[in-house]
């Protein structure tokens, strides 16, 4: 099958997004099918033989932050070139509500689409405004996917129509098959994310981080992740702040690494979270998950089966889950085998055949990918100005 | 004089592509649905085709054949206005005849049973997919059909209104070990 797939943040910063396009390219690659991946890149970054650069995107303000975005005349006649050239059976694009590549690729094509949402956005303004417009662009797309039922409610309520519910893949084998670090094992808990990104948490964990040392004094956290460290460390009493380590950005091998050695994952994060991918990985690593009683988390750990959640933004019940089970070794083997088998459905062979049946549901009978101009009626044949 | 002529004109052309657009939109939704329809007449041929099989194939005890074979066949015969009825009734059929894991081994371990298994996962799974891509289509064309600038200048032309395919379609939970 020729699959078009069309990613709408930069190649070259690194994302959920891009990861997860990155990762069905490999799985679609390795059966065999022919891949190509649109994606926003600088032109001097190196990029995989399978992505197609679609020019530089532009920083603009857009939804309360700044955001990298493709418009605008050129990027349009490189969406369409690219869709030309590739005679796709199917394209698959991944966010096609943002101002950017998706949405062009919706404009411009024609024929089996496929459109995963990956966030659940509340409802911009600028998306009331643009309704008709966006409307009249998402109804091409002839299968939806979300990446958690959560984000499929938000996108039934905002969009109307539906969508089936495909969850975001992880190589668990990857994650479960790293070999731990001795010098990250011992009375560990583990934060990857953000440190300056409020809504990834850290000033909970920070906040509940003394009553956790009160009653474990071993304890140590480690950080894994981008950001000013000493603004936070800054709320914890000074003799506190030896207990935490941080690690800056780590590799993927790292990452695992990282993950296979912790007592104790925690995932504070209060809110802005569609899946939570990081807990997956936590689990296919083994480790022991306590998180924020997110819609998207709760979803992912099966409603507090396969991990532990506590009360979103809650600092003491936070501590107090942490506490209990850094001195209950009996439940975090639980939960680790719970986790490890619960994670099998997130793995990427059935996450990538979910994708595929998808695919060949809509091309079953359709005619191949064209941009619009090529095929069907075009305005002039409507007026009847066409000439045979 | 003339000026006015030539906006009111200026005026109708515009109208007349803005309605010629949305005539084109609706079109379009239209092929959509017939081809999300035909894939999903696709699969429930397919899952209904599966389903008998299993149940001639002499891997069931008797009973569960029967009732098995009784749907598929139901199912698979159905008039246009009973399809819905006859689908929904192979899935409790399919429900109710691998409700336990132990059924699904039995089948698994049978020669060529292996095949059979995944054929029937597939088809299950397929099925409530197809039917909301379809249902999805449908609800984009009734909201655009139910639309003013559509009804009165019939913009719809005589394609028939969209209904959707409304059925059970919860697959037997030994075979759906997927999220949602």
């Amino acid at each position: 099958m020729r699959i078009g797939i069309v990613c709408p943040y930069s190649w070259d910063v690194p994302g959920g997004v891009q990861f997860h396009i990155r990762d069905l390219a490999a799985y679609f690659i390795r059966l065999g099918h022919e891949v190509s991946v649109l994606a926003p890149a600088d032109d001097d970054t190196p990029l995989p033989p399978y992505v197609v650069s679609a020019g530089r995107a532009v920083p603009v303000p857009y939804n309360g932050s700044v955001a990298r975005l493709n418009f605008g005349f050129l990027s349009a006649a490189r969406v369409r070139r690219w869709l030309h050239d590739g005679r796709f059976d199917v394209i698959h694009i991944h966010e096609p509500t943002s101002p950017s590549l998706g949405l062009l690729a919706c404009w411009a094509a024609q024929g089996p689409i496929v459109a995963t949402f990956h966030t659940s956005n509340p409802r911009s303004r600028a998306m009331i405004a643009a309704y008709s417009i966006l409307q009249a662009a998402l109804e091409k797309i002839s299968a939806r996917i979300a990446v958690s039922e959560y984000a499929r409610r938000t996108l039934v309520e905002h969009l109307g129509g539906d969508a089936v519910v495909i969850p975001n893949g992880v190589d668990v084998d990857f994650f479960a098959d790293a070999e731990p670090r001795p010098e990250w094992q011992g009375d560990t808990i583990g934060f990857i994310g953000r440190i300056d990104e409020p809504r990834k948490g850290l000033p909970v964990l920070m906040r509940a981080l003394p009553k956790i040392l009160a009653a474990r004094p071993q304890t140590r956290l480690l950080i894994a992740g981008r950001g000013d460290e000493e603004a936070a460390v800054e709320s914890l009493p000074e003799e506190m702040r030896s207990r935490v380590e941080f690690l800056g950005m780590v590799s993927d091998e790292d990452k695992a690494r990282f993950l296979r050695s912790l007592d104790l994952y925690i995932a504070p994060n209060t809110g802005g979270e569609s899946f939570g991918i990081i807990l997956v990985e936590a689990m296919s690593a083994g480790a022991p998950v306590l998180a924020s009683d997110l819609d998207a988390f709760a979803q992912v750990l099966d409603r507090g089966e396969a991990g532990e959640l506590f009360a979103n933004e809650d600092a003491d019940a936070l501590a107090e889950a942490a506490v209990r089970l850094l001195a209950d070794p009996a439940r975090r083997a639980e939960l680790r085998e719970r986790g490890s088998a619960h994670v099998r459905r997130f793995d990427w062979s059935t996450v990538g055949a979910d994708i595929l049946s998808v695919y060949e549901t809509v091309t079953a009978g359709a005619a191949a990918v064209a941009a619009t101009d090529e095929r069907g009626p075009g305005l002039r044949a409507r007026l009847g100005l066409a000439r045979d | 004089m003339t000026s006015t002529l030539i906006w009111i004109l200026v005026a109708l052309v515009a109208f007349g592509l803005y309605l010629s657009w949305t005539a084109g939109r609706l079109d379009r939704l239209h092929t959509r649905i017939d081809a999300a329809r035909a894939a999903l007449d696709a699969q429930l041929l397919r899952r209904a085709s599966v389903a008998q099989e299993l149940a001639t194939a002499g891997v069931l005890d008797p009973a569960a054949s029967i009732v098995l074979y009784e749907a598929a066949h139901a199912a698979r015969q159905a008039e246009e206005e009973q399809r819905e009825v006859a689908e929904s009734e192979l899935s409790q059929a399919l429900r109710a005849v691998f409700a336990e894991p132990q059924q699904m081994e039995v089948v698994h371990e049978a020669p060529g049973g292996e095949a059979a298994t995944h054929e029937l996962t597939e088809a299950v799974r397929r099925v409530p997919m197809a039917r909301r891509f379809h249902n999805d289509a449908v609800g984009a064309a009734r909201r655009l059909r139910e639309h003013r600038k559509v009804r009165w200048f019939r913009l719809a032309g005589h394609a028939p209104f969209p209904m959707a395919f409304e059925m059970d379609d919860e697959p037997p939970v030994a075979l759906a070990d997927r999220v949602a």
